[in-house]
């Protein structure tokens, strides 16, 4: 008897564990564990993918890379954690991750029914269509009746259907769990076609064996603003990630870089740029952290242009004068004053 | 009275555990502001499922409850055409490993430890990205067979399509007595048999009777049914049927994979058919077909039955592995998009789980029942 009693205490001890809920704030346990767990796709050129020395690059890792620097002091108190389509906001709802910044699309279904909140953009893309150029295809409208591959669980299926049903036009469907099967399935000729973000499209262009047998049609069919992804029910925490995004484009538009981000912050006349670094106000303690926050983070990891022009440049994407280019220079990067 | 108490104890525990995983789930769902209900069922899907041969699909009209039958169909399909192809693959294999012939038995045990010792998912991306995909020319390059092309993109084959109903509705009552007939035919020629000791060649003058009877109805009733011929489009064939590319990488994979499996259930059962039998099956002067055919496989049967049912229940648990290859069958259309569209994690899941188990409980009743029949032969 006295042996069951014992076995009976364990398991309502067990219950009482599974029952109890945790009560610290994302910001308490991230500085508790001393590591930022950040969800990315682990395989996307430019986003997020590792790079000779095994580290993980690119603009969505860099964005934890610099909330990191923010909260920790160190951008490489990171671990990431890569995800696939269909796992990510499982894994961000069950505190999995701290952060998912993974080319996630902000939607108004995700928002209002996950339980995620979307912060800001990191990269503002839309969805493509990439052929052979053998073919000689000029628009997407001449792709009636072709195989399509695709990455399933992503947005890219649904504007698909969405545009060829609006223009009346037919097709099929070649899905693949991953973008490296869509790649395979279009050089193996299981496809006419390959659809993704514009973005992903020349990534996989600069993994295909002949990069100039293949050619982007000139139709972007959707708008798909990506960027970093929070848990819902924690506001200092999304403040914190939606600051720090902020922090980095204001830096690119104040001419703060990581080069001359010690400059800056010794002798600045602009009382914008003494905010940003510390200096005049107490931007850093309003969000919980140190005041040197933002200066961690351009420091450490650069602000929004050095970020772009390191990854996102060599895929072939120019910036100047598209939507992700600062809204001083005619695209719609844009972010409110740190103050 | 004692071990009573103690189960009872211990299912009480068990409840208690699994109402607190339950309650603590709700009670985090709520918590984290996740929304679970099942009202998604009737919302159009919002995407396109290429490959749905036995319901209709319409983008903008089909929604996501009938996304799910359709995965349930496309698994259900591959999975019935592979345990088909790997258990005649399967006996073929294991047949030839027991062989006396040196060549015959080699090449079999070969394959087996070939084909048994690969993950499937290698196999499965081997086939359908380095072999199919790299040797199968595009569709313009189709290779023809008769009515029949073949391309990176799948099979084309032609397609019938009933013309006039009442006829053909006709015709298939009739295909149903020509089989009523062969029946007789059997119990005939049987009961023959025991009377004369004659033999007959039942089964070739069975099949040859429903070829002939079957055809002659076929025009008597005016040809009920035409057949759509596929032909070559702008990027692929239209018309006719297809069967695409990824159903077929899957079912060989599956096919090949399991077949290496169940080869060795039947070696092992043929290796369990006492040698008396054998010898006396010889000294009555049986053929050597007739003495696999009436001798080793029923009673071997007892041997490989039980060990088969799990491959087969493997082969259709294997089946999800298709999201590697594209095909769209229950996990990849139903498991994967639509729960990245729709976020309900845990009803989409919890469906997928279930279909599952009701797949394998269902093919282990019906074997089961089968299995009994054969044991019962025992004496």
């Amino acid at each position: 008897m006295k042996k069951i009693s014992l076995l009976l205490s364990g398991i309502t001890l067990m219950g009482l564990a599974f029952t109890g809920v945790s009560t610290a704030t994302t910001l308490e346990d991230v500085q508790a564990r001393g590591e930022l767990r950040c969800g990315v796709d682990g395989g996307v050129a430019g986003f997020s993918a590792p790079n000779n020395a095994g580290r993980m690059v690119g603009i969505d890792a860099s964005i934890c890379d610099a909330i990191a620097a923010a909260v920790l002091g160190d951008s490489n108190a990171v671990v990431y954690v890569s995800l696939t389509a269909a796992e990510r906001f499982t894994a961000l709802t069950a505190g999995e991750i701290d952060v998912l910044s993974r080319n996630t699309t902000h939607t108004l279904s995700r928002d209002a029914t996950l339980g995620t909140n979307f912060t800001y953009y990191n990269f503002i893309d839309g969805q493509g269509f990439m052929v052979a150029k053998a073919d000689g295809l000029a628009s997407v409208k001449d792709l009636d009746g072709a195989s399509i591959c695709v990455q399933t669980g992503t947005t890219t299926e649904v504007n698909m259907a969405d545009y060829f049903r609006n223009n009346n036009l037919d097709y099929t469907p070649v899905g693949y769990s991953t973008s490296v099967g869509t790649r395979e399935g279009l050089e193996g000729g299981a496809c006419d076609a390959i659809t993704s973000d514009a973005s992903q499209l020349a990534a996989i262009r600069s993994e295909t064996a002949n990069p100039s047998d293949w050619t982007m049609l000139p139709e972007i069919i959707s708008k798909e603003p990506l960027g970093p992804v929070v848990r819902q029910g924690d506001d200092q925490w999304m403040d914190i990630v939606t600051w720090t995004l902020h922090a980095l484009i204001n830096a690119e538009e104040l001419g703060i870089t990581s080069s001359n981000v010690d400059a800056m912050r010794a002798d600045s006349p602009n009382p914008s740029v003494a905010r940003i670094l510390g200096g005049e106000s107490e931007t850093g303690a309003m969000l919980g952290l140190s005041n040197d926050w933002a200066y961690n983070a351009i420091k450490q990891v650069g602000n929004y242009g050095e970020i772009y022009e390191a990854h996102v440049e060599p895929l072939g994407i120019a910036r100047a004068g598209s939507v992700n280019d600062l809204w001083t220079r005619g695209g719609i990067i844009y972010s409110p004053p740190i103050r | 009275m004692r071990s009573a108490i103690i189960q009872g104890v211990l299912l009480f525990i068990v409840c208690y555990a699994l109402l607190s995983i339950y309650q603590t789930t709700i009670f985090n769902l709520e918590e984290r502001g996740i929304k679970t209900s099942t009202s998604f069922f009737d919302s159009v899907a919002p995407f396109k499922v290429g490959f749905s041969p036995f319901l209709d699909y319409e983008l903008g009209k089909t929604t996501y409850i009938e996304i799910f039958y359709i995965g349930v169909l496309n698994t259900i399909l591959v999975a019935v055409l592979g345990i088909v192809a790997a258990t005649i693959l399967g006996f073929a294999i294991g047949i030839m490993r027991s062989s006396s012939n040196w060549l015959a038995s080699k090449f079999s045990l070969v394959y087996v430890e070939i084909f048994r010792n690969m993950p499937l998912l290698l196999q499965i991306m081997f086939w359908n990205f380095a072999i199919f995909l790299a040797f199968l020319p595009p569709p313009k390059q189709s290779l023809e067979f008769g009515v029949f092309y073949l391309n990176g993109r799948g099979l084309q084959t032609p397609l019938p399509i009933i013309e006039n109903s009442n006829n053909f509705n006709i015709w298939l009552v009739t295909i149903f007595f020509s089989f009523i007939g062969v029946y007789f035919f059997r119990r005939w020629a049987k009961k023959r048999f025991f009377e004369t000791g004659k033999t007959l060649p039942v089964f070739s003058l069975s099949l040859v009777f429903i070829i002939l009877f079957t055809t002659l109805m076929f025009y008597a009733l005016g040809g009920p049914l035409t057949i759509e011929l596929p032909v070559l489009g702008k990027f692929n064939f239209k018309g006719g049927a297809q069967l695409p590319l990824p159903l077929f990488s899957l079912w060989f994979s599956l096919t090949i994979y399991t077949s290496a499996f169940i080869a060795e259930n039947v070696r092992a059962g043929i290796a369990s058919v006492s040698k008396g039998q054998i010898e006396a099956a010889r000294s009555i002067g049986l053929s050597r077909s007739q003495m696999v055919r009436m001798v080793i496989i029923p009673q071997a049967l007892r041997v490989i039955i039980p060990p088969t049912i799990s491959q087969y229940l493997n082969l259709t648990k294997n089946s999800s592995l298709a999201m590697a290859v594209g095909y769209e069958e229950v996990v990849a259309v139903w498991a994967n998009i639509s729960l990245n569209q729709t976020g309900q994690a845990l009803i989409i899941i919890a469906m997928t789980i279930i279909f599952f188990e009701c797949c394998s409980l269902f093919t282990s009743f019906v074997l089961n029942i089968y299995n009994r029949r054969i044991q019962l032969s025992e004496r």
